[in-house]
């Protein structure tokens, strides 16, 4: 890491040291300086980050959990090590930290474990986790697909009911309602700490606490929050967690479950295969304890090291810091867009605690053709539905068009945004 | 003109304030609805046939302008084409699209859609003009 001031939020030459770490932010796009407003969809990586997955690569490549030899050995610690520091930044134990290849993996994994205990697997320690006819899974209408569909789908295939909280018409998820959601019938509860859409904070511990006061195993998305918020996974008192480490200056290609230990203990595998038992005989399979009960076949080696790289880098900052940076240009963003004539955005702006996502709605401009223009700029921000179109019909769109922040975004950045967009808006408005 | 203006020119922008045969009816022959699934741009196409005649095409949707001027575009073109002469210009229109402006838009063959030769620049919207043309072969696909 190189010199960060110890402010309590990033200074300006805090921010060009960190900037100096990403190679890609020197890119020109389009005849532009890139500013680079899409960290939410996927991050940047520092050059530490980068140089830990080459290092490994070229030092010390080599398969773990197999094999006695030197590089072997150091590759396995290696990879083990990098389990730690995820655990540490999260706020979990290290045998609680399942690596996937992404997100949706994870999630998946919880759905097909429970699953797979629904059919009789796992034998008497998984039949509590069991869920059938008569039983509820309750999700959100805020929710990313990757935290709905595995839902609706494990609720198809064991006969239990799918319900979900609504959102209003702000887009704000109407707790309200819960009590009359939640009930003994609920098994499952599986709602996003940060909407990807909205950017705002949702209100975990109370979730949690509701949860668990009707015997509700809880999932929790923190695809936005763990990069972005200090997260201390047993204290907020969920059962499960999923977040993907290319959305925290990671590589692709590796993702995180965590599960408290009594689950991943009790619950059947998902995957199955080599790497993951003890002993196999042409009629059944013994299992390894979890962590590695959930991790069948060859490892994201590489891609786990510089997510332990990664975890470095952002505790070098520091998470508080980095939350701090984020909430400030949340706020810059979402004032600055509020100002702009004709954008709507999407998800509550008053009083609420946020993160820097911001997604706007322009009625009568379609957020392909905004995105066009500001590309055109060099400015990368994402267009679509961002996986969530239940939460875009409900919010009367298909499609918005959303910037978001990270540890190297400067207001400048967000500031070149906001004075693009009424141009943009201009030059469609004047076609129109 | 910049690329971006190439985009955006006199014909795509007439064909978004003034769509073609837009607005479905009972008795079209044969359906099609497409999705692009990254944006959620929507087009259904409806086609009328006498035989192997076009006789009518009407179409609904939403989506970016690409998308939209490209359905309005191809429906009012269609009628009184052939199966066969449908096929051939999706095909044309699909190469020139695929070619990242190698290939330009044959105006003789496929009129206004060359006001869509700029889409073909921009890899992310190549889909976005191509969807209603898609409709059109999924829908013939089905007579």
């Amino acid at each position: 890491m190189s010199g960060i001031a110890t402010a309590d939020v990033l200074s300006a030459a805090a921010l060009a040291s960190i900037r100096a770490d990403f190679p890609i932010l020197g890119e020109r796009v389009n005849g532009h300086d890139l500013v680079y407003l899409d960290w939410g969809a996927t991050s940047q990586r520092p050059r530490q980050v980068i140089d830990a997955e080459v290092d490994y690569v070229e030092h010390r490549n080599s398969a773990v959990h197999r094999g006695a030899h030197t590089l072997a050995a150091e590759a396995t610690e290696e990879f083990e090590h990098a389990r730690e520091k995820v655990a540490a930044f999260v706020g979990a134990a290290p045998d609680e930290i399942v690596w996937t290849s992404n997100a949706t993996e994870a999630l998946n994994a919880v759905a097909y474990a429970i699953g797979n205990a629904s059919l009789g697997r796992g034998g008497a320690a998984a039949a509590p986790y069991r869920i059938g006819p008569g039983d509820e899974i309750l999700s959100t209408e805020l929710e990313h697909h990757a935290n709905l569909i595995p839902w609706q789908e494990l609720a198809a295939r064991t006969g239990a009911t799918f319900r979900y909280v609504p959102v209003d018409d702000d887009g704000a998820l109407r707790l309200d309602l819960l009590d009359g959601l939640l009930s003994e019938r609920t098994r499952i509860f599986a709602f996003t700490h940060v909407s990807n859409v909205t950017g705002q904070v949702q209100p975990v511990a109370e979730l949690v606490r509701r949860a668990q006061a009707v015997g509700a195993l809880t999932v929790l998305d923190a695809c936005q929050s763990a990069p972005h918020l200090a997260l201390d996974l047993h204290a907020l008192g969920v059962d499960f967690a999923a977040f993907s480490g290319h959305k925290m200056l990671g590589p692709t290609g590796v993702g995180v479950l965590y599960g408290r230990r009594e689950h991943l203990e009790a619950l059947p595998p998902f995957l199955t295969g080599g790497s993951m038992i003890t002993t196999v005989t042409m009629e059944a399979a013994e299992f390894l304890p979890p962590p590695m009960k959930f991790e069948a076949g060859t490892q994201r080696v590489s891609q786990a090291i510089a997510l332990g790289a990664a975890v470095d880098y952002l505790t070098g900052i520091g998470i508080d810091r980095i939350a701090a940076h984020e909430a400030a240009l949340g706020h810059r963003l979402v004032e600055g867009l509020a100002a702009i004539d004709g954008v709507r955005i999407l998800g509550p702006v008053e009083g609420v605690e946020r993160t820097g996502v911001a997604a706007i709605d322009v009625p009568g401009i379609h957020a392909h053709d905004l995105g066009q223009y500001l590309d055109g700029q060099g400015i990368a921000i994402r267009v679509g539905h961002h996986c969530a179109q239940p939460l875009h019909r409900r919010l009367g769109t298909t499609a918005s068009t959303r910037a978001s922040t990270y540890v190297a975004t400067t207001t400048d950045e967000v500031d070149a945004y906001l004075a693009a967009l009424p141009e943009a808006i201009a030059f469609f408005r004047r076609l129109a | 003109m910049s690329e971006l203006e190439s985009l955006y020119q006199d014909i795509i922008v007439d064909h978004v304030k003034h769509p073609r045969r837009q607005g479905l009816h009972a008795g079209a022959t044969v359906e099609s609805h497409q999705l692009n699934p990254t944006c959620g741009d929507e087009i259904t196409l409806q086609l009328t046939l006498d035989g192997d005649t076009i006789t009518d095409a009407a179409w609904t949707g939403r989506g970016c302008m690409v998308s939209q001027s490209s359905a309005s575009i191809l429906a009012e073109q269609l009628p009184g084409l052939t199966v066969t002469e449908v096929g051939e210009r999706i095909e044309s229109f699909r190469a020139s699209m695929r070619s990242r402006g190698e290939i330009p838009v044959d105006e003789e063959l496929l009129g206004d859609a060359v006001a869509l030769e700029g889409a073909a620049k921009f890899v992310a919207r190549v889909k976005c003009a191509m969807l209603a043309w898609v409709a059109a072969e999924d829908a013939l696909a089905k007579r």
